[in-house]
C-alpha cells in the first residue's frame, strides 16, 4: 500500500506542477463569473440556467482533466523511460498501475473539490442557500464516475499504441454513454433481430456513467436521493473501476517495456 | 567540476558495509546472478520480418562480490540480458535468478540497484524529491531514507542542486542523481548499463573511482561498457557477448595472459575483427 501511495503522490505532484489544471480552473471560474455577473431581473430559471451552464462547464473540465492526466501515464513512462527505473525497484506492474489510478482519481478529487467550492460560493451569492447535502452526493458520484473514467483510460493506455488516440476514443466512448447510454434499451426495440440481441448487450455491459449525473440536485434543489441507491450508485462505479484496473493489471503484465 | 567529484567521494562517503577483503570476497560463494539456458526471441515486428534471436543459451554465473564486465558491440544482446534481470523483458526459454529468486519476483529487486544507460527520471521533481520516491519504493524507514539522501547527494556532489527541480540539471547532473538513485537501497547488486555513457573525462573517472569503492565495500556490480580501458581496470572477470551467445569469458588477467594482448585487442579478435577494425574472415 505504501509503494502504491508513493507512485499515487508522484502523479498528484505532476498533475499539480503542470498547467492544465490552472487553465482549466481560470477558464470555468472566468466564464462562470461573466455568466453571474449578468443579472436578469433576479428570475429564478435565469440562476438556474446560469448554475447548469457553470456545472456543464465544470463537468467538461473535469472529463479533460481527468482522461488526459490518466491517458498520458503510463505511455509517457515508456517514451520518457522512467518505467525502467521505477520497475527495477520492488514494485509489481500492478502496483505501478493501481498507483496512477489513485494518483489520478485523487488528483481529480482535489480538481472537484476545488470546482464545487467556486460553484457553491457562485450560486450561494445568487440563492443565498447552500444545500450541502446535495452538494455531497453530487459530487461523490461525480468523482466516482471520474474513477470509472480513469480506469478505463489507463486500460486503454495499454491497448492503443499512441495517446492521443486512446484521449479521443475515451471521449468518444464516454459522451456517447453519458448522451446515449440510457436510450439503448429503447434502440434495440426498433431493431431486427441480430440487431436487438447486440444492442441490448451493449446495454447491459457498458458502465452507465448517466447514472452519476445528478446536477439536477444542485440546479434544482431537489431533494436528497436515498443513501442507500447513493451507495449502490459507489458500488457499481466501484466494480466498473475495479474491472477496468484488472484489466489493465492483465494487459501491462503482457507488455515489454524495453 | 573541477572540484573533485572523486576526492570528495573519498572523503564524504559513509560505507555501511564494511570493506571486505578479495580473499574473503572470493571465499564466499554466494551466487549473486545466475542465468541459466537463457533465451530471448523478439517476435516479428512488421509482416515479412523474421523473428530476432536476441539471446542464445546464456549461462553465466556472477559471485557475490564480483566485479563484471559486460562486453559486446551493439546489437549483441547486453542490454537484452539485464532487461531480462530487471524483468522488463520475459525470457523465451531458461531463466535467471537474483540470490536464488526468481527474477519475476519483484522481491528479488529488493537489494538491487540500476543504473540506466541514459537519464530517465521525473523531470518535474527535485532530486530530492526523486530520492525520496525510490527510497519509499524499497520502505525505508523515513530517518534511514533521509541519511542515506543526505549521504547520497553528498556523495555524488550535487547537494547545491537538491532541491532544484531535475528539469535544470546539467546530463552529468543527471548521471549523478541516476547513480545516486541506484544506492538509494544500498544495494548487494548493482546493474550499471553504460555508466559512463555521455560523460566526459572527469565524471568517467569518478563514476569509476565509485565503482571501485563499491568492489571494496565487497558489493557486486554488474555493468556493461564500450570503455574497454575502464573495464580493464574495475572488473574481475569479463564476458564477451557476440549475436546473443557468449563467445569469451574469464578474468581480466587471464584473457590477456592466453590472448597475450590487451583487452581492447581481445575483444575486436573476439567478435571477429582486426585491430583496424576490418572484419575477419572467419571462414577463411
Amino acid at each position: 500500500m505504501k509503494k502504491v501511495l508513493a507512485i499515487a503522490g508522484i502523479v498528484v505532484k505532476e498533475l499539480y506542477r503542470r498547467k492544465d489544471f490552472y487553465v482549466l480552473f481560470i477558464i470555468t471560474v472566468l466564464l462562470s463569473l461573466v455568466m453571474a455577473s449578468v443579472n436578469f431581473f433576479n428570475d429564478d430559471k435565469i440562476v438556474r440556467y446560469l448554475k447548469e451552464l457553470c456545472l456543464l462547464l465544470i463537468w467538461i473540465a473535469s472529463l479533460v482533466i481527468a482522461i488526459t492526466t490518466a491517458a498520458r501515464q503510463i505511455p509517457a513512462e515508456r517514451e520518457q523511460r522512467t518505467l525502467l527505473p521505477l520497475l527495477a525497484k520492488p514494485v509489481s506492474r500492478s502496483q505501478v498501475l493501481l498507483g496512477k489510478f489513485a494518483g489520478c482519481w485523487l488528483a481529480c478529487g482535489g480538481t472537484l473539490v476545488c470546482f464545487y467550492l467556486f460553484f457553491g460560493l457562485l450560486a450561494m451569492s445568487r440563492e443565498h442557500s447552500w444545500p450541502l447535502l446535495n452538494y455531497v452526493q453530487a459530487m461523490t458520484l461525480h468523482w466516482m464516475l471520474l474513477g470509472i473514467v480513469i480506469a478505463f483510460v489507463l486500460f486503454g493506455s495499454l491497448v492503443f499504441a499512441a495517446p492521443s488516440s486512446n484521449t479521443t476514443i475515451s471521449f468518444v466512448l464516454v459522451l456517447s454513454i453519458l448522451v446515449l447510454g440510457r436510450h439503448l434499451n429503447k434502440v434495440a426495440l426498433q431493431f431486427s433481430e441480430p440487431g436487438r440481441t447486440i444492442t441490448y448487450t451493449i446495454y447491459y455491459l457498458i458502465p452507465h456513467l448517466e447514472l452519476f449525473d445528478v446536477r439536477d440536485l444542485i440546479i434544482h434543489n431537489w431533494p436528497l436521493i436515498p443513501w442507500q441507491y447513493w451507495a449502490a450508485a459507489l458500488a457499481y462505479g466501484g466494480f466498473f473501476s475495479a474491472l477496468f484496473i484488472w484489466l489493465g493489471c492483465w494487459a501491462f503484465q503482457r507488455k515489454p517495456v524495453n | 567540476m573541477n572540484s573533485a567529484f572523486g576526492v570528495a567521494n573519498e572523503e564524504t562517503f559513509s560505507p555501511s558495509v564494511a570493506p571486505a577483503q578479495n580473499s574473503s570476497r572470493r571465499a564466499s560463494s554466494a551466487v549473486a546472478i545466475a542465468f541459466e539456458n537463457l533465451g530471448v526471441v523478439y517476435p516479428a515486428r512488421l509482416r515479412g520480418e523474421s523473428p530476432k534471436l536476441a539471446l542464445k543459451n546464456l549461462n553465466l554465473r556472477i559471485e557475490q562480490g564480483e566485479v563484471f564486465g559486460f562486453l559486446g558491440p551493439n546489437g549483441a544482446g547486453k542490454t537484452t540480458t539485464m532487461n531480462v534481470l530487471l524483468g522488463f523483458v520475459k525470457p523465451s526459454s531458461g531463466g535467471a535468478r537474483i540470490y536464488g529468486l526468481d527474477v519475476t519476483d519483484t522481491a528479488s529487486r529488493q537489494k538491487l540497484g540500476y543504473l540506466p544507460e541514459l537519464t530517465y527520471y521525473y523531470k518535474f521533481l527535485t532530486g530530492r524529491e526523486l530520492l525520496r520516491f525510490y527510497a519509499k519504493l524499497f520502505d525505508l524507514p523515513q530517518s534511514e531514507a533521509e541519511r542515506r539522501i543526505r549521504d547520497l547527494l553528498k556523495l555524488v556532489e550535487i547537494e547545491h542542486a537538491a532541491d532544484k527541480p531535475i528539469r535544470s540539471y546539467s546530463k552529468g547532473m543527471q548521471q549523478r542523481i541516476g547513480l545516486a538513485q541506484a544506492l538509494i537501497n544500498d544495494p548487494r547488486l548493482l546493474v550499471l548499463d553504460e555508466p559512463t555513457s555521455g560523460l566526459d573525462p572527469i565524471g568517467r573517472m569518478k563514476v569509476r573511482s565509485i565503482i571501485q569503492r563499491l568492489k571494496d565495500e565487497g558489493k557486486t556490480v554488474f555493468f556493461s561498457s564500450h570503455e574497454l580501458g575502464e573495464v580493464e581496470t574495475v572488473c574481475d572477470r569479463v564476458a564477451i557477448l557476440n549475436q546473443g551467445e557468449v563467445k569469451e569469458m574469464g578474468s581480466v588477467e587471464d584473457l590477456i595472459r592466453s590472448y597475450n594482448l590487451n583487452l581492447e585487442q581481445i575483444f575486436l579478435k573476439v567478435i571477429g575483427f582486426d585491430e583496424n577494425g576490418n572484419a575477419l574472415n572467419v571462414a577463411a
